[in-house]
């Protein structure tokens, strides 16, 4: 293999190129990103950098000076718009590279508002990227007014943030309650409970009728009946996977770029990662946004790509932070049955462990880092664990590890 | 700037001045010391910057905090005199000097 191209310069873009180059991958390597910045770390936007806690060049994932010592030919700004897989081919607006292997790493975008509810509106923003991170700061400033449209996590985090400024926030979640999609009750109860702490107006079970205002938005409309004045709306519901590339060149996607244990899509000579990707996780069809996964998955696609026959079967790791909590969650709770509560050994620390039919599979941690770690440890290894270890609060969990 | 040496679970060696105020981890991150892997980038969430401090410094460094203790608690090969997270160092010109070396496996 003498040419490799990576389309999208993000956290999979990146593992990815530089997993291959560690492999001992010698050929050409180039990482095609449309953002005008460098690969950078995501998570701190709707954090410590929207907080304005840490500057932009401290969030990039390498050092300028990698892309030249690692021979990889980094190209910001530029976007691919089609992929010709008859003449292994990608197409920018000015240019076109030939490829042996390709792989798609083009992230997720967020889901917006529709026009017709006021989307297009001044003063309406999405969070995925710095640019609009930098967007919603300076629209931040104290005593306005913010609408948050979504309990997920972003929402709940920039909520955080948002009120750490001095801002007003309401934050309406249309399902019955916050993180409803990735949670159990009881750890949306715990976490809708410290944002009330704080000062956030959560309303759930109430979405948004409309947005109203000239040009800049002035009023959100809600099904509760309420109109509330703002001068901010942040917009939280849920991202959509960049699968437009792979769809146009007929690769199979279904809500994301189909791929297989190894990242390898419908065409053996393009593979796909990340946000953009779905795969068989636990026997179901999955896409997962996370940094884990990114990472994770990328660094399978180079084995593959170098010959090696990886499979790809992570335990899942996320984490969240949301004023001085910090969420911390291992494995996937979709399909649990069953959650047992246990407190951890420092005052305020608890943890949620998931069972579907009497076998663990995620554990939620709120400022409880040693249940978050044992979790990762005890799902990596497939650990039996009963609900009565979990509930008996004298237990030492550590002992579960031995047990094979 | 402050000097750290990092020395790699091969015996490599890198010896970086590391701005003041960045993190031991960025330290290392930024000029490619193998095996610091950072993939949470910072937020006590994954042990990959997982380090040991040379003996002599054990003592002179701010002390972990309870997340750190609690992370590391099931972090791979840990030791515990020395095993540090390198992302909550944060580096003051008190670190001139530091040796720190990086684990064979990061998980
Ligand atoms: C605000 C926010 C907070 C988050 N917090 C956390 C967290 O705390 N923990 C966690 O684990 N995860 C978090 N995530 C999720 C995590 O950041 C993502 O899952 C991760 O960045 C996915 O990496 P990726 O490489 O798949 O996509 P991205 O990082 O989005 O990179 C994709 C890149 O591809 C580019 N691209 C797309 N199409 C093209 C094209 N046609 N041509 C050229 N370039 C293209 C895009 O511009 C983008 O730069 C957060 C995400 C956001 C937005
Ligand atoms: S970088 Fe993740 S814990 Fe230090």
């Amino acid at each position: 293999m003498e040419k490799i191209v990576i389309v999208g310069a993000g956290q999979a873009g990146l593992s990815l190129a530089a997993k291959l180059r560690k492999l001992g991958y010698g050929g050409d390597l180039t990482l095609i990103g449309a953002e005008s910045h460098p690969p950078y770390e995501r998570p701190p936007l709707s954090k410590a950098f929207l907080l304005g806690k840490v500057e932009q060049d401290r969030m990039q994932l390498r050092p300028p000076s990698f892309y030249a010592e690692q021979d990889i030919t980094l190209l910001t700004g530029k976007t691919v718009t089609r992929i010709a897989r008859d003449d292994k081919t990608v197409h920018l607006k000015d240019m076109s590279l030939s490829y042996d292997a390709l792989a798609l790493t083009t992230g997720s975008r967020p889901r917006r508002l529709p026009t017709e509810l006021g989307g297009a509106l001044r003063g309406v923003h999405v969070l995925r990227g710095i640019d609009d991170a930098r967007a919603l700061a300076r629209a931040c400033r104290p005593g306005r007014r913010a609408l948050i449209v979504g309990g997920g996590y972003i929402g709940l985090e920039a909520a955080a943030v948002l009120r750490g400024l001095g801002i007003e926030v309401c934050l309406i979640e249309a399902s019955p309650r916050i993180l409803s999609r990735v949670a159990a009750p009881e750890t949306s109860d715990a976490i809708r409970a410290l944002h009330r702490t704080k000062g956030v107006l959560i309303k759930e079970a109430v979405g948004l009728k409309h947005l109203v205002g000239q040009d800049h938005v002035e009023e959100a409309r809600l099904s509760d009946g309420t109109n509330i004045p703002v001068d901010v709306v942040l917009v939280g519901i849920g991202a959509l996977p960049r699968d437009e590339l792979a769809r146009d060149c007929g690769l199979a996607t279904e809500d994301g770029i189909l791929v297989d244990a190894r990242g390898r899509t419908s065409d053996p000579a393009i593979y796909a990662a990340g946000d953009c990707a779905r795969f068989s996780f636990a026997g179901h069809s999955t896409r997962l946004e996370s940094v884990q996964n990114a990472i994770d998955q990328a660094e399978t696609v180079a084995e593959t790509m170098m010959g090696q026959s990886p499979i790809y079967a992570p335990v899942p790791w996320f984490w969240s932070d949301q004023f001085d909590l910090k969420l911390q969650i291992a494995g996937l709770s979709r399909g649990y049955d069953t959650v047992v509560a246990r407190e951890g050994h420092r005052p305020g620390a608890k943890s949620f462990w998931y069972f579907a039919k009497d076998k663990l599979i995620a554990v939620d941690s709120l400022n409880d880092p040693a249940s978050f770690m044992l979790a990762r440890r005890l799902l990596a290894r497939a650990c039996p664990v009963s609900m009565e270890d979990i509930r008996d609060g004298a237990k030492d969990l550590k002992s579960l590890m031995n047990v094979s | 700037m402050p000097m750290i040496t990092y020395i790699e679970a091969s015996g490599k060696t890198h010896e970086i001045d590391v701005p003041v105020g960045h993190t031991v981890m960025e330290g290392g991150r930024n000029a490619g010391v193998e095996g610091i892997v950072a993939e949470c980038g910072g937020s006590c969430s994954c042990s990959t910057c997982h380090v040991y401090v040379a003996p002599e410094w054990v003592a002179q460094l701010p002390s972990r905090d309870e997340m750190e203790e609690d992370m590391l608690d099931f972090a791979i090969e840990v030791d515990a005199e020395r095993s540090r997270l390198s992302c909550q160092l944060r580096v003051t010109e008190a670190f001139d000097g530091l040796v720190v070396t990086v684990p064979s496996e990061q998980a």
